[in-house]
C-alpha cells in the first residue's frame, strides 16, 4: 500500500476542560493511511477525548490535529468527511435502515441510483442484505451494530473512528464482530482509529496500539512487541497478565542486572533503569516462567503452591514466591505428570531476558 | 386445527381456562377494590354530573308539564289553521291551574322565549280570564287579545310540546328554528356566540404556537445541560406551577397595565411617548401574553422529557455524517422530538380552549372566551341550561380535536414523560 506515514498527525495536543486538569497531554501522534490503530485505556485515560477531537466534537486547548497534510481544528465536523461508529451505535431511530444508510448520501446530493448501488454494497460487505426495509429497533444488537458500520462506510471517507463500538454486545458476538470488523478493514483498506478499554479488543484487531493513561501515550507498537516488550509498568500491568517484584538495582552488567528484593536477588533485563540504587519493578509474564526448569536459565527459586484453579485448557497456580504472595503461573494441561498440589514446594525458572526491569510503581 | 380446538388440561383435569380464571380471581377482586375508590369519585364527580349537564341543556319539560291538557288536544291539530274549541278548552283549564299555583309568568316568560310578544297576552289572559263564562272558550280567548286569534301564536305553543330540545344548541351556534321550522342564523348584528368561538380557536391556536415556540429552546436547554445547571432551570419552569394562578394573573396586570411596569419601561427607554401608552390588557394582546406565560409549564415538562431521552450522539453522528448543523437537526433531533410535540400542543390547546379566570382577568372586551360567556350564563343570566349547551359543544370540540390528533398523529405517539 503507498501509503502517507502522517495521514492523521495529532501535534503536540492538550486538552482541558475545566482549566485545571489536562486530561490529554502533550499528545504527538502520526497515523498512516490504511492503518488499524486502536487507542486503548481504562476509562478516564483520555483516549476518547482523542477520537472526538479527530472527530470534531471537541477542539484541542493548544496544538493541532492534521488531516492529510490539513490543518482540521477550525473545520466543523459535518466537514470533515469522517465516518464514525457511536459507542451505541446512535442509529436514527425513525429512518429504516435503508435511510439511515442514505442520510450521508442524500446530504451529499449523490444520484439515487449511485446511492442505492452504495447502500447495496455496504449492506452486503455486513451481510445484512435484504435489511433494509427494517426499522432500527427491529434488529438485534449485533445486526444494529453491522447497520451503524456500514453507515460509516457507505459514504467513502478516509477514515473512520469507532468509541467502544463493541462495548454493548455479549462475549461471543463482541469476538464474531472483532473478526469481522477486522475483514472489512483489510477489504477495503479504509484507516480505522478504534477506541476501547478491552486489551484483548485491542490485541485481536489493531496493526498498532496506542496505550492511554492519565492523558498520555505510555505505549504505541504492534500488538506483539507490546505484550512481550511493554516499555513500563503501566503498560506492563494493563496489557494481560503479570508477575511483578518491587525492588531495587544492586548491579547492571552485559545488558543483565542484579535486583534486590525483601530477602533475595533476581536477575532482570534493564529496561528503564539505569544504575545502581534504582528502585525498580520487575515484570514477568506467567507463561515465561518454568516449573521444573533445566539448568540453562539464570533465575531458579522456590516457591510454595497457595491455590490451584483449574481453567479446562490450563491450570492457573498460584504461588508463594519470593515474597510475593500473588505469583501466578499458567500450566498446560497437556503436562499432567507434574507433581501440582495444594502446599508443595516446586521449582520455578526463568530467563533474566523475560524478566523486565521496569519503573517502580 | 386440532389444537385449537381441543381444550389443554391441567395436570388434575381441570380445563387450563378455567383454572387460570380461578387463580386470577382473586387478584382481579383486590385490583377492583383498589381502584374502587377512585372509579366512585370519577363517576360521583364526573360522569354524573357531565350526565346532568347534558340533560338539561335538552330538558324542555318545563312547558309540557304546565299545559298537559293542551297538549295532549293539540295532538290531532294539524297546525294549519286555528286549533278546534277542544284545545281552547283544554287550555283554559291548564292556565286556571297554573294561576292558582302562581305559574301562570314562568309560562310567559318561557313562551316569549320562543316567541315574542306572549308575555303582554298573557298578563292580559289573566285578568279576563277570571269573568270567563262556562263554555265556548274558543271565542272568550280570541276576544281577549287579536294575538290569541292568530295561529302564529298557537304554532308556536306547539312548538313547546316535546319535553326535549336541541334549541340552546342552536343559539350557542347563533341560529334558531323560526315559524316554518327551519334552521335560520340570528340577525347578523346579533351574532355573539360564534365571534366567541372563532376567538376561542384562535386564542388557543396562537398560545398553543407561542408556547411551543418558546418552550422547544427551552425544553432542549433542560435536556442538555449539565445536572447542576439543568435543575436551577428546571426550578424556574415549574416556579409558575407552585404560584397560584390569581397571583400570576394579578402580577401580568401590574405589568401590563397602562401605568404599569412595562410601559413604564417603554416610556423610560423612550420607545412610545408618555401620553401615547400602549393598551396591553383588557384586551387580546392580555390574553395571550398572560395564558402563553401560564401555560408554558405544560408546554415544556412533555417536550424536556422526551428530549431527555434522545441520544446526545445521534446529533453527532447526523453531523459526522456530513449533515449541517441545521440538517443534522431538521431530520434527526425535530423528528424524533414529535411525540412530544404532540403531546404538549394538544394539552395545552385544550387547557386554552377552555380557559376562564385569566382571559376574565386581563382580557377585557375583546379578549374573552366562550368560557366566559359560559360563566356569564351560569352566574348572570341563570340560563343553565343554555350554559350546559355551550359546555357541551366545548367539551364535544375537545374531543373533536383529540379525535383528529389521532387520525394525523396517532395517540400512541404521545409522550407525555
Amino acid at each position: 500500500m503507498a501509503s502517507k506515514k502522517d495521514f492523521v498527525k495529532f501535534d503536540k495536543v492538550d486538552k482541558s476542560y475545566d482549566g485545571k486538569i489536562l486530561v490529554v497531554k502533550d499528545l504527538q501522534l502520526d497515523i498512516a493511511e490504511g492503518e488499524f490503530i486502536t487507542m486503548l485505556g481504562p476509562s478516564g485515560s483520555g483516549k476518547t477525548t482523542c477520537l472526538m477531537m479527530l472527530a470534531g466534537f471537541e477542539t484541542p486547548t493548544n496544538g493541532e490535529i492534521y488531516l492529510d497534510g490539513n490543518a482540521i481544528s477550525s473545520i466543523p465536523p459535518h466537514k470533515r468527511g469522517i465516518g464514525m461508529v457511536f459507542q451505541n451505535y446512535a442509529l436514527f431511530p425513525h429512518m429504516t435502515v435503508y435511510e439511515n444508510l442514505a442520510f450521508p448520501l442524500r446530504v451529499r446530493k449523490i444520484p439515487k441510483d449511485e446511492a442505492d448501488k452504495k447502500i447495496d454494497k455496504a449492506l452486503s460487505m455486513v451481510s445484512l442484505q435484504g435489511f433494509a426495509a427494517r426499522m432500527p429497533g427491529q434488529l438485534s444488537g449485533g445486526q444494529q451494530q453491522r447497520v451503524a458500520v456500514a453507515r460509516s462506510l457507505v459514504f467513502d471517507p478516509q477514515l473512520v473512528l469507532m468509541d467502544e463500538p463493541l462495548g454493548a454486545l455479549d462475549k461471543n458476538l463482541r469476538e464474531s464482530m472483532q473478526y469481522e470488523i477486522k475483514h472489512i478493514h483489510e477489504s477495503i483498506g479504509v484507516t480505522v482509529v478504534y477506541v476501547t478499554h478491552d486489551q484483548s479488543e485491542a490485541l485481536t484487531m489493531s496493526n498498532r496500539i496506542a496505550v492511554f493513561n492519565d492523558g498520555k501515550v505510555q505505549q504505541l507498537s504492534s500488538p506483539d512487541e507490546l505484550y512481550e516488550k511493554p516499555v513500563n509498568s503501566f503498560v506492563a500491568e494493563f496489557i494481560g497478565e503479570n508477575n511483578t517484584f518491587a525492588g531495587e538495582v544492586s548491579d547492571i552488567s552485559d545488558g543483565r542486572c542484579k535486583v534486590k528484593l525483601a530477602n533475595a536477588e533476581i536477575l532482570a533485563n534493564p529496561i528503564s533503569v539505569k544504575g545502581k540504587g534504582e528502585k525498580t519493578t520487575v515484570s514477568l509474564r506467567p507463561e515465561r516462567a518454568l516449573i521444573n526448569p533445566s539448568d540453562k536459565m539464570d533465575n531458579i527459586h522456590n516457591g510454595k503452591i497457595e491455590e490451584v484453579i483449574y481453567h479446562g485448557d490450563h491450570t492457573r497456580v498460584r504461588i508463594n514466591l519470593l515474597g510475593n504472595p500473588e505469583f501466578i503461573l499458567k500450566i498446560p494441561n497437556s503436562s499432567s505428570n507434574l507433581d501440582i498440589k495444594l502446599g508443595n514446594e516446586i521449582k520455578i525458572g526463568w530467563n533474566s531476558g523475560d524478566a523486565r526491569a521496569l519503573d517502580p510503581k | 386445527m386440532s389444537s385449537e380446538n381441543k381444550q389443554i388440561l391441567t395436570t388434575d383435569g381441570i380445563p387450563l381456562e378455567v383454572s387460570l380464571k380461578k387463580a386470577e380471581k382473586k387478584n382481579k377482586i383486590k385490583a377492583f377494590l383498589l381502584v374502587a375508590p377512585l372509579l366512585l369519585f370519577i363517576i360521583i364527580t364526573y360522569v354524573f354530573p357531565i350526565g346532568d349537564m347534558l340533560m338539561r341543556s335538552v330538558d324542555d319539560k318545563m312547558v309540557t308539564e304546565m299545559l298537559p291538557k293542551t297538549y295532549k288536544s293539540m295532538e290531532t291539530w294539524d297546525g294549519e289553521e286555528l286549533p278546534p274549541e277542544e284545545v281552547f278548552e283544554a287550555f283554559y283549564f291548564d292556565f286556571q291551574r297554573l294561576i292558582e299555583e302562581e305559574r301562570e309568568g314562568k309560562l310567559s316568560t318561557q313562551l316569549n322565549y320562543t316567541k315574542n310578544g306572549f308575555k303582554s297576552i298573557i298578563k292580559k289572559l289573566r285578568r279576563k280570564s277570571k269573568s270567563f263564562e262556562e263554555g265556548n272558550y274558543k271565542e272568550q280567548i280570541m276576544a281577549v287579545h287579536k294575538r290569541w286569534a292568530d295561529v302564529e301564536y298557537w304554532r308556536a305553543i306547539k312548538r313547546r310540546a316535546p319535553a326535549y330540545t336541541y334549541q340552546k344548541y342552536l343559539k350557542g351556534m347563533d341560529m334558531y328554528e323560526n315559524e316554518k321550522g327551519e334552521i335560520v342564523n340570528v340577525a347578523e348584528d346579533r351574532r355573539v356566540h360564534r365571534i366567541l368561538w372563532l376567538r376561542t380557536l384562535e386564542i388557543a391556536f396562537f398560545v398553543t404556537v407561542f408556547c411551543f415556540l418558546m418552550a422547544y429552546p427551552i425544553a432542549h436547554l433542560l435536556a442538555t445541560l449539565p445536572m447542576k445547571y439543568s435543575n436551577l432551570l428546571m426550578i424556574c419552569v415549574l416556579l409558575p406551577f407552585w404560584t397560584s394562578l390569581l397571583v400570576r394573573t394579578a402580577s401580568w396586570m401590574i405589568l401590563l397595565q397602562q401605568q404599569g411596569i412595562v410601559n413604564d419601561f417603554f416610556v423610560m427607554i423612550g420607545l412610545v411617548s408618555d401620553d401615547n401608552r400602549i393598551e396591553m390588557m383588557f384586551n387580546k394582546t392580555g390574553s395571550y401574553v398572560a395564558m402563553t406565560q401560564i401555560l408554558l409549564p405544560f408546554m415544556v415538562l412533555p417536550l424536556y422529557s422526551v428530549m431527555k431521552t434522545i441520544s446526545p450522539s445521534l446529533m453527532r453522528a447526523g453531523k459526522s455524517l456530513g449533515g449541517t448543523p441545521f440538517i443534522a437537526f431538521w431530520k434527526v433531533y425535530f423528528p424524533l422530538t414529535i411525540p412530544g410535540i404532540g403531546a404538549g400542543c394538544l394539552l395545552v390547546f385544550i387547557l386554552a380552549i377552555g380557559y376562564y379566570i385569566t382571559p376574565a382577568l386581563v382580557g377585557g372586551a375583546s379578549g374573552t372566551l366562550i368560557s366566559n360567556q359560559i360563566a356569564f350564563h351560569m352566574k348572570s343570566t341563570l340560563d343553565w341550561s343554555f350554559a350546559s349547551a355551550m359546555g357541551l359543544m366545548l367539551l364535544s370540540g375537545v374531543l373533536v380535536i383529540y379525535w383528529l390528533y389521532n387520525k394525523l398523529v396517532g395517540i400512541d405517539n404521545i409522550k407525555l414523560g
